[in-house]
């Protein structure tokens, strides 16, 4: 008989199409309305502080792992991810360098100093965006839209002005902010891109919203900025006006620093919408998604623990 | 009516057009023939020839070497000519009777039975363990054992297993139109031995031409129903098809028979029909022989010892190089370093790829996507068990349900790091279920 060069492995021997690289290209793609709008937004500058970031986290990690002698990961995108949400993050006034550095820090000590993609236990991103904010308070909190040095929305709210806000230029983004932040339709667009095409999940955003307006529904009304209950003005601004939507749906689905399991994924999402209504209506800053989605991800591998799934046969079947 | 299902499964490409529309071809056995002494879970046969006999077709040449065990049946007339070891469809050596056929198909005078009307429920469990019927859906599971649980009054259903959930795979759907009534007729034995029980056909609702036939042939009986359910993968595990039918949940370590259901699926069930109606043993069964390497893609009747290499001829050989070749389905089937090996009681498909989907990308770092997670049918944790597989915690392995595994492969088969979750996780299942038994 003839001799044939057959294959073997352990079955199953077919699999789903979906590769870690096909997923982080989909998050690129899902990213490209809240860059594009953020470039249109404060213009050429952002376009280059998304490359300088971009293109250094890229960079940081192929030269770490060349440097370490492991293999190079740049090809699944994931760096490349990194890179793009800290842009976005990034004031678009901040220095090139800065965002350069941030990068760094993200990938270098946040990802791979813990052992390189699915190791981090905090988002690379957000953690290089506080690395910075506390590092250079000055550049991250400096907010300039339309050459003038002006509040943010939720520093306007903090402060109790509701009034001077116009919420139909919050959720266009026509607002100051990071990069990425301010264009609620843009970063709803591509959210929409990433649950259609099963990237993400709704769970995680949805609990993380739903909990937060809930929460500033409540205690919105025991600061002076809100009228009454669940003001809908109020609420809107809270929802437009930071980083919430940039967070909930791009940071917070980050699949490494979240929950695995269905249940504990309501959970992270309930403790991420407390924890930013805490620091929003009382913390001393006027943001408080960045913290809320780190110390939620301190919280992962609590909620995983607590909310194993029930195997068949044992209650688990159960739709 | 709401479609029945499980949570959790996969909806892999079912690739089941390539042969779905041919009908069922023989195929002629060539000079060889080989019969392993195990194909079935238990004990293996014992042969009660030796080199040199010459037997007919129909002829036992291996009786059962225990409770848990069953025979081995000649499908051709000739001369033993080895009793050696074997590599058989999973890659083991396995002792096995070698015949050379004659070409002559003399066949036995099969004794007479008794219409079924007739028969003791004692006759009918001893003609079934006599024709050498094992579980034909894979697992090969000695089928006289299965039918005689502790309490056979408190069986309430007879689940025929016509989900064939496997891709690919179109034998038991070719069976259903063309034999139907056989099918239905194991089914009416079956239920002869348990009073209390009723007979439901399972089919998967891809296969609405089935679910027809099965109703027309079953319209008069009101013990008997149809049910659809969902198309998905692995709905025609036994668990979760139990499941998706009528609501009752086991775990790993539970039978069945504990919640009153036994699964046959549906070549074990035309078997049955075979030994118990027309006294014949078990002999041959339908294959299908598919992929894009498979020049003509078929389902066949092969009697058993016949090698694959015989059956791939059958379908015209091979249209390109196959990368790999796999015996059973792609999801739960074995991949094949050589075609010189027998098709047995268990083999359901041979499955011929011109790429082999394993190959084309390594495996790399968990993202903790929880795919795995969603698409478990038995609800455990699948990245997190394997990451304790490969630290061989087998404590931790079984406080994370890692036993709960039933080994689908659904894992694998959505991760987008291409891990091998599910050999990792079976491969620890194995190590902490002999430790178990000891």
């Amino acid at each position: 008989m003839s001799e044939r060069n057959l294959n073997l492995s352990s079955s199953p021997h077919v699999r789903s199409k979906v590769t870690t690289g096909s997923i982080m290209l989909c998050v690129v793609i899902a990213l490209l309305p809240a860059s594009a709008f953020g470039v249109y937004n404060f213009g050429v500058s952002a376009l280059i502080m998304l490359l300088v970031t971009t293109a250094t986290a890229v960079l940081t990690e192929y030269l770490y792992e060349k440097l370490m002698k492991k293999p190079v990961t740049i090809s699944d995108y994931s760096a490349l991810v990194t890179g793009l949400l800290l842009g976005l993050n990034m004031p678009p006034t901040a220095p090139y360098w800065m965002g350069a550095l941030g990068s760094v820090f993200a990938i270098l000590v946040v990802k791979q100093l813990f052992g390189g993609l699915g190791q981090n236990f905090l988002n690379p991103a957000l953690s290089a965006r506080c690395f910075l904010l506390i590092s250079f308070t000055g550049y991250m909190t400096r907010f300039v839209y339309d050459g003038v040095t002006g509040a943010t929305p939720l520093a306007v709210l903090k402060a109790g002005n509701l009034t001077e806000l116009n919420t139909m230029n919050m959720m266009l983004g026509k607002i100051p902010g990071t990069i990425g932040e301010t264009s609620v339709i843009a970063i709803v667009a591509g959210a929409i891109f990433l649950i259609l095409t099963e990237v993400i999940d709704i769970r995680i955003p949805g609990t993380y919203i739903v909990t937060f307006v809930i929460f500033i529904g409540i205690f919105g009304h025991f600061t002076k900025a809100a009228v009454g209950f669940f003001d809908p003005v109020y609420i809107t601004a809270h929802l437009t006006g930071g980083g919430l939507m940039l967070g909930a749906f791009f940071m917070a689905t980050d699949y490494v620093t979240a929950p695995i399991t269905k249940k504990g994924q309501y959970v992270y999402g309930i403790c991420m919408g407390i924890l930013t209504g805490l620091f929003r209506l009382f913390g001393g800053s006027a943001e408080g998604v960045s913290y809320a989605i780190l110390i939620s991800n301190m919280l992962v591998p609590l909620i995983e623990r607590v909310t194993r799934p029930k195997p068949f046969g044992k209650g688990g079947e159960k739709f | 009516m709401a479609l029945l299902t499980f949570r959790g499964g996969i909806h892999p490409k079912d690739g089941k057009s390539l042969a779905k529309d041919m009908a069922i071809a023989d195929v002629q056995p060539k000079d060889e023939l080989v019969y392993p002494l195990s194909q079935h879970i238990g004990a293996p046969a014992k042969a009660i020839v030796a080199v040199g006999d010459t037997v007919l077709k129909g002829q036992k040449i291996a009786e059962a070497g225990g409770f848990v065990s069953a025979p081995v049946y000649s499908t051709v007339s000739g001369k033993v000519t080895g009793i050696a070891p074997r590599t058989n469809p999973t890659g083991t050596k396995v002792m096995s009777i070698v015949i050379e056929n004659d070409g002559e198909y003399k066949e036995v005078e099969y004794p007479h039975v008794k219409p079924l009307s007739e028969l003791s429920k004692e006759e009918i469990l001893n003609l079934i363990a006599d024709a050498g019927i094992v579980g034909m859906g894979g697992a090969g599971f000695p089928t006289r054992v299965k039918l005689s649980p502790k309490e056979p009054d408190k069986i309430d259903f007879i689940i025929a297993n016509c989900a064939e959930c496997e891709p690919f795979i179109t034998a038991d759907y070719r069976s259903i139109l063309e034999n139907g009534d056989e099918l239905i007729g194991g089914m009416k034995v079956v239920l002869k031995l348990f009073d209390n029980a009723k007979g439901i056909f399972a089919v998967e609702d891809n296969k609405p031409d089935c679910v027809e036939k099965l109703k027309e042939l079953t319209k008069d009986d009101d013990r008997i129903s149809v049910v659809k359910v969902k198309t998905k993968y692995p709905q025609g595990g036994e668990r979760h098809l139990i499941y998706a039918t009528t609501g009752r949940a086991i775990h790993a370590a539970m039978l069945p028979a504990d919640v009153g259901c036994i699964v046959d699926n549906v070549a074990t069930l035309i078997e049955i029909y075979k030994a118990v109606v027309l006294g014949k043993p078990s002999m041959d069964r339908v294959v299908t022989v598919s992929g894009d390497a498979i020049k003509t893609p078929g389902n066949f009747r092969v009697p058993y010892g016949v090698s694959h290499e015989t059956v791939i001829e059958a379908a015209g050989g091979f249209a390109v190089e196959p990368e790999k070749i796999i015996s059973g389905g792609p999801m739960m089937g074995f991949a094949m370093f050589t075609i010189d090996t027998p098709i047995t009681k268990t083999s359901s498909s041979i499955l011929a790829f011109s790429k082999d989907a394993v190959a084309e990308k390594e495996p790399s770092a968990c993202i903790n996507c929880g795919r795995c997670v969603e698409a478990c049918p038995s609800r455990i944790m699948p990245a997190r068990l394997a990451d304790i597989a490969e630290r061989h915690d087998e404590e931790a392995f079984v406080n994370f349900d890692g036993l709960e595994c039933c080994e689908c492969g659904c894992c694998s088969y959505v991760c987008p790091a291409r891990r091998q979750l599910k050999q990792s996780i079976a491969a620890m299942r194995k190590v902490c279920l002999a430790k178990k038994k000891k």
